[in-house]
């Protein structure tokens, strides 16, 4: 069996991988959602198409999409550095999910705004309803599952990046799976993280699916 | 309770290269208070015409005025109020899914910005107008296609327009429930006045609850009066092909490629003396009847037919003589394949 000792490490492992995917989720939300909005608004068939703002859009979501999740935290250790003011530890990794997640999210949140019945805003349109009032009022509501859905999936894989994020000495599980099964060949605790990375994933999916299931009136 | 003026209108799209011309020059009035249908084959442009009145689609020429107001001169803002003035319904109902039936109908009130209490007042008046009191809490995935259209209906009341336009809202409607819609729309027209824009491709829901009818072909309006003088005596092959309806290629009809195909159609008054057999028994030859078919229009009950007469035209022109003295209105019927 482990010793105490290990298990005190574990438990601080779990609570770092969490707040480094939740934190990283929220703040990667508070970014990419705006920008898929804007994705979705600016598109050409979108409700004020505009080909500048799309294509710049577009084109950084793409650019730091196509960078390796590894390398980009690499690249990112300067600026993570002048922001956090540490460039390892599991605040600093939050830093380089967040820029990987933002495009992500923004991708995934265009995508479900796009799926969007165009006769449904059209309805709105008819109605007298402003964009702005189109986005709150139909938009969002309408995408609101599709939305979820996404934000379940985006939470999984920054649980994966978080995990990867340990080869740099990130903080969280995956840190201790690497510290401890790769360098130093305790092949157990490496299982254990392992395992624990497995039952959050889990986690994190079924309670997302539910909720989303719970919120969608579309085929209940 | 306003009048629609249509003026000029043109509508070009711009599609890969090329100029698509889905509206030509096209003039209309559309009375106040009136129930006014335009009718079409797919792809005539009657979308595309019905959402220029509302401005949701720009013109590219021309002007549509609502009570001598010409929407090009209203600004953004004034444009969207005008809208709330004017209900639109859909084939496809256009409902927000993910919101119950009572949060659909208070959703035009909110945007509007109605106080909440005051908009579910009103939604629940609205719910019962369209008989569907006891349905406020579900969701539209739960309701049948007709009550959808009930919802979409009271949606379109919520702000009490002055215009109802209606695209196609019946065509994904079994008969029966598409009857009891056209039903409750003409309901609300005589209850409260309101003027409405029926957009569809069958002749039934014309001759059903429109007073007037505009014919819509490539674009252009190419014929246009009361939907009583059209079912009798359509001018343009594209009125008779909607009146015969698309059904003919499967009647018998098909069989008799000759010329010598014509259209009758009588009405309630003169449906006494019978026309057919006097006729017969007159000229001493027979009449073939292809088809038959009496129709609802505007209350009034029309009788349509198609007869074979036969080859000798001199006969043919004397038996088209007697009918047309018996006050039935004739017309010959060219290529119905
Ligand atoms: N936004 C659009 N862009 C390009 N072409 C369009 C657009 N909307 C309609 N059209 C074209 O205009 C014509 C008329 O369409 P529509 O008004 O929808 O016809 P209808 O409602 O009578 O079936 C069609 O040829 C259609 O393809
Ligand atoms: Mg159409």
């Amino acid at each position: 069996m482990l010793e105490q000792k290990a298990i005190i490490m574990l438990l601080e492992g779990i609570r770092d991988t969490l707040y480094m995917t939740l934190v990283s989720t929220l703040i990667g939300y508070v970014i990419g959602l705006p920008m898929g909005i804007v994705l979705n608004l600016t598109r050409p068939d979108g409700l004020k198409p505009n080909r500048i703002i799309y294509r710049i859009l577009d084109f950084i979501c793409n650019i730091i999409r196509s960078v390796p999740f590894l390398i980009l935290l690499i690249l990112l250790i300067p600026f993570t550095r002048a922001v956090v003011g540490q460039s390892y530890g599991s605040s600093a990794t939050i830093v380089p999910l967040v820029i990987c997640a933002a495009p992500y999210i923004a991708r995934v949140v265009e995508a479900s705004l796009n799926e969007v019945d165009a006769g449904v805003i059209e309805a709105a349109k008819a109605m007298g309803a402003s964009n702005i009032q189109i986005i709150f009022r139909v938009l969002l509501v309408e995408a609101k599952t599709s939305l979820m859905a996404g934000a379940t999936i985006t939470t999984g894989i920054l649980l994966g990046y978080s995990a990867m994020s340990g080869t740099v000495g990130g903080g969280g599980l995956g840190d201790i799976a690497v510290r401890y099964g790769y360098y130093r060949w305790q092949t157990d605790i490496m299982i254990v993280t392992v395992v624990l990375l497995i039952v959050i994933f889990q986690i994190i999916q079924n309670l997302g699916s539910k909720i989303t299931a719970f919120f969608d009136h579309r085929k209940k | 309770m306003s009048e629609i003026k249509i003026r000029h209108l043109t509508k070009r799209f711009e599609a890969e290269g090329h100029t698509l011309t889905a509206l030509d020059d096209v003039n209309l009035t559309i009375g106040s208070g009136s129930i006014y249908g335009i009718i079409g084959m797919s792809g005539a442009g009657k979308s595309t015409l019905v959402r220029s009145i509302n401005y949701l689609e720009k013109p590219t020429e021309g002007s549509v005025f609502i009570d001598d107001t010409d929407l090009a001169e209203l600004s953004p803002k004034e444009l969207r109020k005008k809208r709330a003035n004017i209900g639109m319904i859909f084939q496809g109902f256009n409902l927000l899914e993910q919101k119950n039936v009572i949060d659909n109908v208070t959703l035009p009130l909110k945007i509007a910005g109605t106080s909440k209490k005051e908009a579910r007042e009103k939604a629940r008046a609205l719910l019962r107008t369209v008989g569907l009191e006891d349905k406020e809490r579900a969701y539209p995935s739960r309701l049948s296609g007709g009550q959808k259209q009930r919802v979409a209906i009271a949606r379109a009341l919520a702000t009490d327009p002055q215009i109802l336009l209606c695209d196609e809202a019946t065509s994904a409607l079994d008969p029966q429930t598409s009857k009891s819609i056209l039903d409750l729309l003409k309901e609300i027209n005589t209850r409260l006045g309101i003027t409405i824009v029926v957009i569809t491709h069958q002749m039934s829901v014309v001759t059903e609850i429109c007073d007037r009818v505009a014919i819509v072909e490539n674009g252009r309006i190419v014929e246009e009066g009361s939907v009583d003088e059209i079912f009798t005596s359509p001018k343009t092959d594209a009125a008779r092909e909607l009146i015969s309806g698309k059904k003919d290629s499967f009647s018998p009809v098909d069989r008799f490629d000759t010329g010598n195909v014509v259209r009758i159609v009588f009405s309630e008054n003169s449906a006494f003396e019978p026309v057919i057999a006097n006729t017969i028994l007159k000229f001493n030859t027979p009449i073939n009847i292809l088809k038959a078919d009496t129709r609802n229009v505007n209350g009034q009950a029309k009788g349509e037919m198609l007869l074979g007469l036969p080859e000798d035209e001199d006969l043919r022109i004397a038996i088209m003589e007697y009918i047309k003295e018996r006050g039935l209105s004739v017309t010959e019927v060219k290529d119905h394949a």
